[in-house]
C-alpha cells in the first residue's frame, strides 16, 4: 500500500531485493556510490546433512513418525501403555522399536556419511589474496568478497567471478562433470578490464563491486555486472554472464592458475548446493494399492472392535456374566463410567486386532526395495563395456513400477540413436560434395579427400563454396585438444602430426567440423580471438572472432561474427532449416530444400547454413544491441534473444549439410519387443519430421504395414484442426469396430491394424491450447488422447524440452491413469524424464543430467529390454506377492483372535501368547517372504526375454486387482476359520493326552498357532516357483526355528517375566498323538483350496505365464531325453562329467545343451 | 532424497579419480561380479503345480488319510464315556437341594447322591472328570488374575503379590495366597464313587489323586514357598482367599507332596481351560488285575459334598467317567475329519484326473511335435 504512494523508491527496491552487491575484497565502495547496506551472506559451509549430533534423536524420531504407519503404531503403544490392554505393550513396542531403531541406524549412518563428506569439503584448504598476500585458509572461512586464487586441477571452492587468468587471452578451461556430467572442457572468460593482472598485488588494488542477481540453481544461467572504480572516475560497468561464472564444483584445467573473485555464492547459496535439493518424490502404483489395502483393513480393524465391543455390552447384559461370583473386578474398574469402560474395550479390542495392520510389512517392503534394487546394477547384461558403466539405481522405490509401463516415450537423438555423428555430405547451392571414405572416428589423411560432383568452379559458385566450408569452419564452438587423455568425444585430427581432438559438448559440431578437414579445411585453433584455418592449399587463414551467438534450442541455430583478414565483417549462421529458411533473402532456396528433405528422408540430420556481410554501421549496431543485451540485470535472456532476432534476419543461403546419427544397437529389437509387451512407445524428438520418421521406420517403430496418421503443421493449414482431428478419429474408430468383429469371429492378432501418428510440436500445441481457451466444448484434448489410444507408435517432432514434458503429463492424466516411462539422454530430456512414472537417464555423450534426474540410469537403449521385460516383470510379481502375503498371513494371524473373542465372553482375551503375537511378523514368517520377493523367479529369463508377450500379463497392475486381493482375504478368512474351528472341535469337551490329563487355553493357542505358522509358511513354499539352496534354507530354517524357540521359551521358569505360562506348553502338546495328528490335518486341509485354485486355473483358463511355464518343462523335459540320448552316446566313461554338468541345466535350458553335444562331438 | 544426492556425490568422485588415474583398472573394478547369486541365476528347482503333478498327490493324501481317519473313529468309538449332571436344575435331581439352598456361609456341608447305571464294563484305567458348563474360565480378567511368582514359592510375592490378582489380592490386611480370582474359584466339591453290588452294599470305589496334573507343573512351575516342610509357618502372614473354607496349606494334610501349592487339585484347577464348557481330571481309578474290569457294569452312586455354586451364572457340572486310548478321550471329530479330508482328496484327485485328460488333450496337442 505504501509502496502505491510513492512510486520512485519502490521500483528500485524491488531491483535491489533481487540482485547483491559483492565489495570484492571488502573494500568500500567510494562515497556517493549506492548506500552501503551491509548484507549478511552465509560462510563457505557446506551442509549435506540432516542432523547434528543433539538433534538427531528428536529430529530423526519426529520425521520417521510423519510416516502414517510408524505413527499409527505408536499411537498403539501408546494405547497399550496407558489403558489395560490384553496384551503387554511389549508386543508392538518390540516391532516399533525395531523398526525405528534399524531406520535411525540407517539414516544415522548415511548422515554419519555425508558429516565426513561436508568435513572434507569444508576444510580442505584455500588459498585467499589478503592484503596482496597468498594466505592459506579452509575452504569454509571464505566469504563474499573474498579473492581466491585456484590451480590447475584443483575444484573450485564456491562461485567465483573469473577475474584474470595465468592465460594471455584470459580464457581458463574448465570441467565440469561433477555439476551436469559433461566432461568436455568449457572456456570462461575473464572480466575485460581485469584479465590482464597477473600479481596479487594487481589484484588486491583492484576496487570493484559486483552487482548480480540473488542465488537459484540454474546451471548455466548469471546476470551479474561489475562496477569498477577508478581514481574517482565514473565507475565502469561490465556485463557478467555465466561463462564468466566459475561454479563450485567444476574443476580447473589446462590453466595455470587463475584469480577469481569470490565469490558471488558461497556454502549452500552455490549453484551446485542449490541443484542437490531433492526432487520430488514420486510413488509407485503398488504402493497407492497397498495404500488402498490398508484402508480396507483399518475400516475391518475398526469395524471388528466395534462388532465385538457391541455384542460384548449385549452379552454381559445380564451381572450373573458380567460379574459371576468366581470373576470380580476392582473397585476401580466398576466405578468408571460405562462409556468410559465401553470406549477402553474399544481401544482394547483395537489393539488386540491391531496386527492385522503389518508393521513388518513396511520394513519389509523397504528392505525389498532397496535390497533388490541390487540384482539391476548387478545386472552384467546390463554393462557396457566401452563405457565401462553398468546401470544405477537412482531410486529403489520404482522396481516394480517397471514392470506396470504402459506408454514409453523416447527422445531419439543418443537414445534410439548412437548420437555418433557422421558427416556424409553436404550440398553447396544443390551441389553436392561427399568426402572420400566413410569412417567413424577413423583418422584420415587430409590429401586424399575431395569427391566433387560435377565441379566446374564458377566464380559465383567458387565464391559460394569457398563461404560455406570457412562458414562450417567458424561457426562452431569446438575446441581443439593437444592431448590424449580427455574424456568425452575423441577425434584424431591428423595423422603423423602431434594428436589432437575436437571436442564440443555438441556431436554434430565435431562431425562438421572434422568433414570440413576431410573437405580440406582444417579447423586448427582459437587463438588471441582469432581462429585459424588451414585451407586446402595448405595456407593458414586467420579470422578475428567478434561474436558468438551461442545456440539454444528456441532458435534452434547459431551464428559468429567473423573479422575477415581482408576486414570485412561476416555474420555465419547454422542451424536447423525451419529456422533458417525463413529468414533467407537470397541463394538457391529451391535446390538446398530438395536436397534437404531427401536427405531428412534417408534419416539424416541436416543443418543449413547462411551467411550474411555486414558493413562497419551494421556491424556496430549488433554489437550494440548485444552489449546491451548483456549487460541488463533483468531480463537478459528475453533482450539476448530480440537482439539475436534483430541481427539474425536477410541471410545468403550457403547450403546444407548431413550428418547421420546411426541406430543404436538393437534399437529395432527392443522397440519391437516392447510393442509385443503391449507398451505404446512414443518419440518425441526435436529433430525435423522426415528425419524422425525415418529412424521411426529403421527402429520398427513403423512397420511397412503401418498405416501412418499426419497431424502436422502442413495438414492443419490445409483444413483446419478440428476437421483433422475429426477425421482421423473417425478413420481410427472405423477400423476398430472393423478389428472388433474379426477378433471375435477370426480371432486374429491385434497386429494387423497398425496406426502410426506422427505429429508436431506447433500442432501439439494448437490442440492443447485449443483446450485451455474453450474447456468443455470441441475437447481437442479427449480426442486427441481417443486417437492416440488406438496408435501403437506415435511420433512427436519438432518438439520443445518443456512440450515433451506436456505431453508426458497429458498421458498421464488422461482417463486410464496409464503408467509412463521416459527415456533420454540429454538435458533436454529432464524435464519429461521428471513428469513421467518412470524416469530412464541414458548414460549418454550429451552429459549426465538425464542420467542424474532420473530414477533409473542405464547405458544403452538395449538395456531398456531386460530393464523392463525381466527386472521389471520380476519385482512386480514379488512385490505383488509380497503385499498379498503379507496382508494374508495377518488375517489368518488375527481372525482366530476374533473367533476366540465369541468362546471368551467378549474379554479380550488373546489366544495367543505374548513371545508368539510379538515375534509373527518379526521372526517366524518374516524372512520366507522377504526371500521370495528378493529371488523368485516364476519363469526364466529366458522366457521373459524370447517372449515379451508375457509383460501384459501382468499389466494394469493386475496382481494387485481387488479381485485377487478379496481371493487373498476371502483365502486367510478360510483359513483363519479351520485354523479356530479344527482346535475347538478337537479341545471340545474332551482330552487327547494318552495320560488323561487336560490342556489349557495356551494349549489351544499354541495348537492353533502352530498350524497357522506352519500353513502361511507352506502357503508361500506353493507360491514358491524357484527353489535355490537359499529359499530351501530359509523357508524349513524359519519353520525349525519357529520349533526350536518353542521348545526354548516353554523350557525354562523365564526369571525376567511375571507370568510362566507358557511352560512346558509346547512339549506337552507335541506329546500328544491326536495333537500332531490334528496339526497335519488342518494344514492340509487349509492349503488344500489353494491347490485347488491354482491346479483348475492352470488346467480350464492358463494365463500365457502358466503356458510358458509349461511349455519351459515340456523343453527341460526334452532336453533331459537328448541328454540321455547323448549319455548313451558317449558312454559310460563320460557319465560323471555329464550328471555334475546337468546341474546348471536346471536353470538356463539351452545352453548347456549345446556345450554338451559340442562336448560330446568332441569326444567322439 | 538426500541419500541419493549423497551417491551422487560420490560418484564424482569416482569419475575425476577414473580420468586421472586413466582408465582400465578402474573399469575392471566397476564391471559386476558373474557369480551366480549376483546374476539371479542360482540353481534352482523349478515346480510347477499342474494337474498332473498333483494328481498323485491327491490320491496319496487320499489313501493315507482315510485309514488314519478309519483307525482313530474306531478307536474313539471303543472308548467308554459316561456323563452325569449334577448340578441339581431339576427337581427330582438329588441334588435340587443342595444348589437351591447354596449359602456361602454355612458351615454344615451338604451332601447329596445322585445313583447311575453302566451298562457297558469299562475295561482299562478309568478317569474321573468333573465338568463344568458356562464357566468362562478364559475370561480375560479371570485368566490373569494369578501370581506365578507367587505359586513358584517366591518370599516376596507370597508377601506381596501381583497387581494382577485385583481385587484377589489381599483380605483383611494380608495377602491372600494363592492370590486371584483363579485360586478363590478352586473347584471345591468332593466327589465319591460307591459300587453298589448285587446285594445293595456300597463298596467304596479307590481314586487315586496322584498324577493328575502335569509333571513339570507340580515338580517345577509350582513350589511351596520355603520347601515343603511346615507349610503353616511358612503361610504366616498370610490371608486364605475368601471364597475358600479352609487355608491353603490344608488343602491336603495327609499328604505333605500334595499340600500347598503344589496340590494336585489345586495345581489342575490352575490350569486354566481355552473354552466355557470344559473338564477337568479329578481322579483316576486304576485298574486291578487283568481279569476283572476296572468298573463293571452294574449300578453306581456318586456322592456329593456341594460347595460349588453355579446356578447363580447357569452353569452346569458334572462327572465324567472316560476310559482313555492311545488318542486320548472320545472324540469322534478327529477320526470324521479325516476321513472327509481323504475322501475329499480322493474325490478331487478323480475330478483332476476327468479335467487334466480333458484339456491335456486340447492344450497340449500341438506340444506334443516337441
Amino acid at each position: 500500500m505504501e509502496c502505491r504512494l510513492q512510486r520512485g523508491p519502490c521500483v528500485g527496491e524491488e531491483i535491489w531485493v533481487d540482485s547483491r552487491t559483492v565489495y570484492i575484497g571488502h573494500k568500500d565502495p567510494p562515497p556517493g556510490a549506492e548506500a552501503n547496506i551491509p548484507q549478511r551472506y552465509p560462510d563457505n559451509r557446506i551442509v549435506s546433512s540432516k542432523y547434528t549430533f543433539w538433534n538427531f534423536i528428536p529430529k530423526n524420531l519426529f520425521e520417521q513418525f510423519r510416516r502414517i504407519a510408524n505413527f499409527y503404531f505408536l499411537v498403539i503403544f501408546l494405547v497399550q501403555l496407558i489403558i489395560d490392554t490384553p496384551t503387554s505393550p511389549v508386543t508392538s513396542g518390540l516391532p516399533l522399536f525395531f523398526v525405528i531403531t534399524v531406520t535411525a541406524i540407517k539414516q544415522g549412518y548415511e548422515d554419519w556419511l555425508r558429516h565426513k563428506a561436508d568435513c572434507s569439503i569444508n576444510e580442505c584448504p584455500v588459498d585467499v589474496v589478503q592484503q596482496g598476500k597468498v594466505v592459506r585458509t579452509q575452504s569454509h572461512k571464505l566469504r563474499v568478497g573474498d579473492i581466491v586464487v585456484v590451480r590447475e586441477d584443483e575444484t573450485f571452492p564456491c562461485d567465483l567471478i573469473l577475474l584474470s587468468s595465468s592465460r594471455h587471452d584470459g580464457t581458463c578451461y574448465v570441467t565440469t562433470a561433477s555439476l551436469d556430467g559433461e566432461s568436455s572442457h568449457k572456456t570462461y572468460y575473464a572480466v575485460q578490464d581485469t584479465m590482464a593482472f597477473r600479481t596479487e598485488q594487481e589484484v588486491d588494488s583492484l576496487h570493484a563491486t559486483i552487482e548480480c542477481e540473488q542465488p537459484q540453481p540454474d546451471l548455466y544461467k548469471f546476470v551479474g555486472r561489475i562496477n569498477i572504480y577508478k581514481d574517482k572516475e565514473e565507475p565502469l560497468a561490465r556485463p557478467l554472464g555465466a561463462e564468466n561464472l566459475l561454479l563450485r564444483g567444476a574443476t580447473l584445467k589446462n590453466t595455470q592458475h587463475i584469480y577469481g573473485t569470490v565469490a558471488v555464492y558461497t556454502g549452500m547459496e552455490t549453484k551446485m548446493a542449490l541443484n542437490y535439493q531433492s526432487k520430488s518424490q514420486k510413488r509407485s502404483a503398488v504402493e497407492k494399492s497397498m495404500n488402498a489395502f490398508l484402508i480396507v483393513y483399518l475400516c475391518i480393524l475398526i469395524s471388528k472392535a466395534v462388532i465385538n465391543t457391541v455384542l460384548k455390552y449385549a452379552w454381559q447384559w445380564s451381572p450373573d456374566r458380567d460379574e459371576p461370583w468366581y470373576n470380580h473386578r476392582t473397585e476401580n474398574e466398576r466405578q468408571r463410567h460405562m462409556v468410559i469402560r465401553a470406549f477402553t474395550d474399544f481401544l482394547a479390542f483395537m489393539v488386540l486386532f491391531n496386527y492385522i495392520i503389518p508393521v513388518s510389512m513396511y520394513v519389509t517392503v523397504e528392505m525389498q526395495k532397496f535390497l533388490g534394487s541390487y540384482f539391476i546394477t548387478w545386472d552384467e547384461e546390463m554393462f557396457d563395456e566401452e563405457l565401462g558403466e553398468g546401470a544405477q539405481v537412482n531410486t529403489s522405490d520404482l522396481n516394480e513400477e517397471l514392470g506396470q509401463v504402459e506408454y514409453v516415450f523416447t527422445d531419439k537423438t543418443g537414445t534410439l540413436t548412437e548420437n555418433n555423428m557422421e558427416f556424409i555430405e553436404c550440398c553447396v547451392d544443390g551441389n553436392v560434395y561427399i568426402p572420400h571414405a566413410i569412417c567413424n572416428g577413423q583418422i584420415l589423411s587430409a590429401a586424399s579427400s575431395i569427391d566433387m560432383i560435377d565441379s566446374s568452379p564458377g566464380g559465383y559458385r567458387r565464391e559460394h563454396e569457398d563461404l560455406f566450408f570457412r562458414a562450417l569452419c567458424l561457426c562452431h564452438t569446438v575446441q581443439v585438444k593437444e592431448e590424449e587423455t580427455v574424456d568425452g568425444i575423441k577425434r584424431g585430427i591428423h595423422q603423423g602430426r602431434p594428436t589432437s581432438f575436437y571436442i564440443s559438448s555438441s556431436p554434430d559440431e565435431v562431425a562438421l567440423v572434422e568433414g570440413m578437414k576431410r573437405l580440406g579445411y582444417t579447423y586448427l585453433r582459437l587463438k588471441d580471438n582469432y581462429m585459424e584455418i588451414l585451407n586446402k592449399d595448405d595456407e593458414i587463414e586467420r579470422f578475428e572472432l567478434l561474436h558468438v551467438l551461442n545456440f539454444d534450442s528456441v532458435r534452434r541455430r547459431m551464428s559468429v561474427i567473423v573479422k575477415s583478414s581482408s576486414g570485412e565483417y561476416l555474420l555465419f549462421c547454422k542451424g536447423a532449416d525451419s529456422s533458417i529458411f525463413p529468414r533467407i533473402v537470397s541463394g538457391k532456396v529451391e535446390q538446398v530444400k530438395a536436397r534437404v528433405e531427401q536427405n531428412a528422408i534417408e534419416g539424416l540430420r541436416t543443418l543449413c547454413v547462411a551467411y550474411r556481410r555486414l558493413s562497419e554501421s551494421e556491424y556496430q549496431e549488433a554489437c550494440h544491441h548485444l552489449n546491451e543485451a548483456k549487460l541488463a540485470l533483468q531480463d537478459r535472456e528475453q533482450r539476448l534473444a530480440q537482439a539475436y532476432d534483430i541481427i539474425e534476419r536477410d541471410f545468403v543461403l550457403l547450403g546444407a549439410t548431413a550428418v547421420e546419427d546411426r541406430l543404436q544397437e538393437k534399437a529395432a529389437d527392443t522397440i519391437e519387443s516392447l510393442h509385443k509387451a503391449g507398451m505404446k512407445v512414443w518419440v518425441l524428438t526435436g529433430d525435423k519430421m522426415e528425419t524422425a520418421a525415418a529412424t521411426c521406420y529403421a527402429s520398427k517403430l513403423f512397420r511397412r504395414s503401418t498405416q501412418i496418421l499426419e497431424l502436422t503443421k502442413k495438414r492443419t493449414e490445409e483444413q483446419s484442426l478440428h476437421d483433422v482431428l475429426f477425421e482421423l478419429n473417425r478413420t481410427v474408430l472405423r477400423q476398430r469396430s472393423i478389428s472388433g468383429y474379426d477378433r471375435v469371429s477370426v480371432g486374429l492378432s491385434v497386429d494387423c491394424l497398425d496406426f502410426g501418428l506422427i505429429i508436431d510440436g506447433a500442432t501439439l500445441s494448437a490442440v492443447l491450447k485449443a483446450n485451455q481457451e474453450r474447456a468443455g466444448s470441441g475437447n481437442y484434448r479427449e480426442i486427441f488422447l481417443e486417437i492416440c489410444r488406438n496408435c501403437s507408435a506415435v511420433l512427436c517432432c519438432r518438439m520443445a524440452p518443456l512440450q515433451k514434458a506436456q505431453i508426458v503429463k497429458l498421458i498421464k492424466a488422461s482417463k486410464e491413469h496409464p503408467i509412463t516411462l521416459a527415456i533420454g539422454d540429454g538435458a533436454n530430456d529432464v524435464s519429461m524424464i521428471l513428469e513421467a512414472h518412470v524416469g530412464i537417464g541414458i548414460m549418454g555423450k550429451e552429459g549426465r543430467q538425464a542420467a542424474r534426474n532420473s530414477d533409473y540410469a542405464i547405458p544403452k537403449f538395449k538395456h531398456l529390454k531386460k530393464m523392463l521385460l525381466v527386472h521389471g516383470h520380476y519385482y512386480y510379481i514379488r512385490i505383488a506377492e509380497l503385499v498379498q502375503y503379507f496382508f494374508y498371513k495377518n488375517v489368518c494371524f488375527i481372525f482366530p483372535q476374533f473367533l476366540y473373542q465369541f468362546f471368551c465372553g467378549f474379554s479380550q482375551q488373546p489366544l495367543y501368547d505374548t513371545a508368539y503375537l510379538t515375534l509373527y511378523n518379526i521372526s517366524f514368517t518374516s524372512l520366507p517372504i522377504l526371500l521370495y520377493s528378493l529371488v523368485e523367479q516364476h519363469i526364466t529369463m529366458e522366457t521373459l526375454k524370447r517372449d515379451p508377450s508375457l509383460y501384459r500379463d501382468i499389466a494394469k497392475n493386475s496382481l494387485l486387482r481387488w479381485p485377487v486381493f478379496l481371493y487373498w482375504t476371502c483365502l486367510g478368512v478360510f483359513d483363519a476359520v479351520i485354523f479356530f474351528f479344527g482346535a475347538y472341535f478337537l479341545f471340545d469337551n474332551t482330552t487327547f493326552t494318552s495320560n488323561g490329563q487336560m490342556f489349557g487355553n495356551w494349549t489351544f493357542g499354541t495348537l492353533v498357532f502352530t498350524v497357522l505358522v506352519f500353513t502361511v509358511t507352506l502357503k508361500l513354499a506353493l507360491d514358491t516357483h524357484h527353489w535355490t539352496w537359499i529359499n530351501h534354507f530359509v523357508i524349513w530354517g524359519s519353520l525349525l526355528f519357529y520349533v526350536i524357540f518353542s521348545l526354548l521359551w516353554g523350557g525354562i521358569i523365564w526369571p525376567f517375566l511375571n507370568y510362566q505360562r507358557m511352560y512346558y506348553v509346547f512339549m506337552q502338546m507335541l506329546s500328544s498323538g491326536p495333537a500332531w495328528l490334528s496339526i497335519i490335518l488342518l494344514i492340509t486341509v487349509s492349503l488344500l483350496p489353494d491347490v485347488i485354485k491354482k491346479v483348475l486355473c492352470r488346467t480350464m483358463c492358463p494365463t500365457a505365464t502358466e503356458r510358458a511355464q509349461v511349455t519351459y518343462c515340456h523343453q527341460l523335459h526334452s532336453e533331459t531325453k537328448a541328454l540321455n540320448c547323448l549319455v548313451s552316446r558317449l558312454g559310460v566313461r563320460c557319465l560323471s562329467c555329464i550328471s555334475c554338468k546337468s546341474i546348471p541345466l536346471v536353470n538356463h535350458p539351452g545352453r548347456p545343451l549345446g556345450s554338451l553335444i559340442a562336448l560330446s562331438n568332441s569326444m567322439i | 532424497m538426500m541419500a541419493s544426492s549423497y551417491n551422487a556425490k560420490e560418484e564424482d568422485g569416482h569419475n575425476s579419480g577414473a580420468s586421472n588415474n586413466g582408465g582400465a583398472g578402474v573399469v575392471k573394478s566397476k564391471k559386476p561380479d558373474n557369480t551366480a547369486f549376483k546374476q539371479q541365476r542360482l540353481p534352482a528347482w523349478q515346480p510347477i503345480l499342474t494337474a498332473g503333478t498333483v494328481l498323485p498327490a491327491f490320491f496319496v493324501i487320499g489313501l493315507i488319510f482315510i485309514p488314519i481317519g478309519i483307525g482313530l473313529f474306531v478307536s474313539s468309538n471303543n472308548i467308554k464315556e459316561f456323563e452325569i449332571d449334577y448340578t441339581g436344575v431339576d427337581i427330582n435331581n438329588p441334588c435340587y437341594n443342595c444348589a437351591k439352598n447354596f449359602s456361602w456361609n454355612s458351615t454344615t456341608p451338604c451332601v447329596c447322591s445322585v445313583p447311575f447305571t453302566l451298562e457297558q464294563p469299562f475295561e482299562s484305567n478309568v478317569f474321573m472328570y468333573y465338568g463344568l458348563s458356562n464357566f468362562y474360565q478364559n475370561h480375560r480378567r479371570y485368566v490373569k488374575s494369578r501370581d506365578d511368582s507367587q505359586l513358584n514359592g517366591d518370599q516376596s510375592a507370597l508377601k506381596n503379590p501381583s497387581k494382577e490378582c485385583e481385587p484377589y489380592r489381599t483380605s483383611e490386611g494380608q495377602p491372600i495366597a494363592p492370590c486371584g480370582a483363579i485360586a478363590n474359584s478352586l473347584f471345591n466339591d468332593t466327589l465319591e464313587l460307591y459300587h453298589i453290588d448285587s446285594n445293595g452294599t456300597r463298596n467304596t470305589i479307590p481314586l487315586v489323586k496322584k498324577g493328575i496334573a502335569w509333571w513339570t507343573d507340580k515338580h517345577v512351575k509350582f513350589r511351596n514357598p520355603g520347601g515343603n516342610n511346615n507349610l503353616t509357618v511358612a503361610f504366616q502372614g498370610t490371608s486364605k482367599p475368601v471364597n475358600w473354607r479352609k487355608p491353603v496349606y490344608e488343602l491336603d494334610p495327609s499328604d505333605p507332596e500334595n499340600n500347598g501349592f503344589i496340590n494336585e487339585d489345586f495345581i489342575v484347577w490352575m490350569r486354566t481351560a481355552a473354552l466355557p464348557t470344559f473338564r477337568k481330571l479329578y481322579r483316576i481309578i486304576q485298574k486291578k488285575s487283568s481279569t476283572t474290569p476296572t468298573l463293571p457294569s452294574g449300578k453306581y452312586l456318586l456322592e456329593i459334598t456341594y460347595n460349588y455354586p453355579v446356578l447363580s451364572f447357569d452353569g452346569r457340572k458334572r462327572m465324567i467317567l472316560s476310559t482313555i486310548s492311545w488318542m486320548g478321550g472320545k472324540n469322534p471329530f478327529l477320526g470324521i475329519a479325516y476321513i472327509t479330508v481323504g475322501s475329499i482328496c480322493f474325490f478331487l484327485g478323480v475330478v483332476l484326473l476327468i479335467i487334466h485328460h480333458k484339456y491335456d488333450t486340447r492344450n497340449n496337442s500341438p506340444d506334443i511335435p516337441n
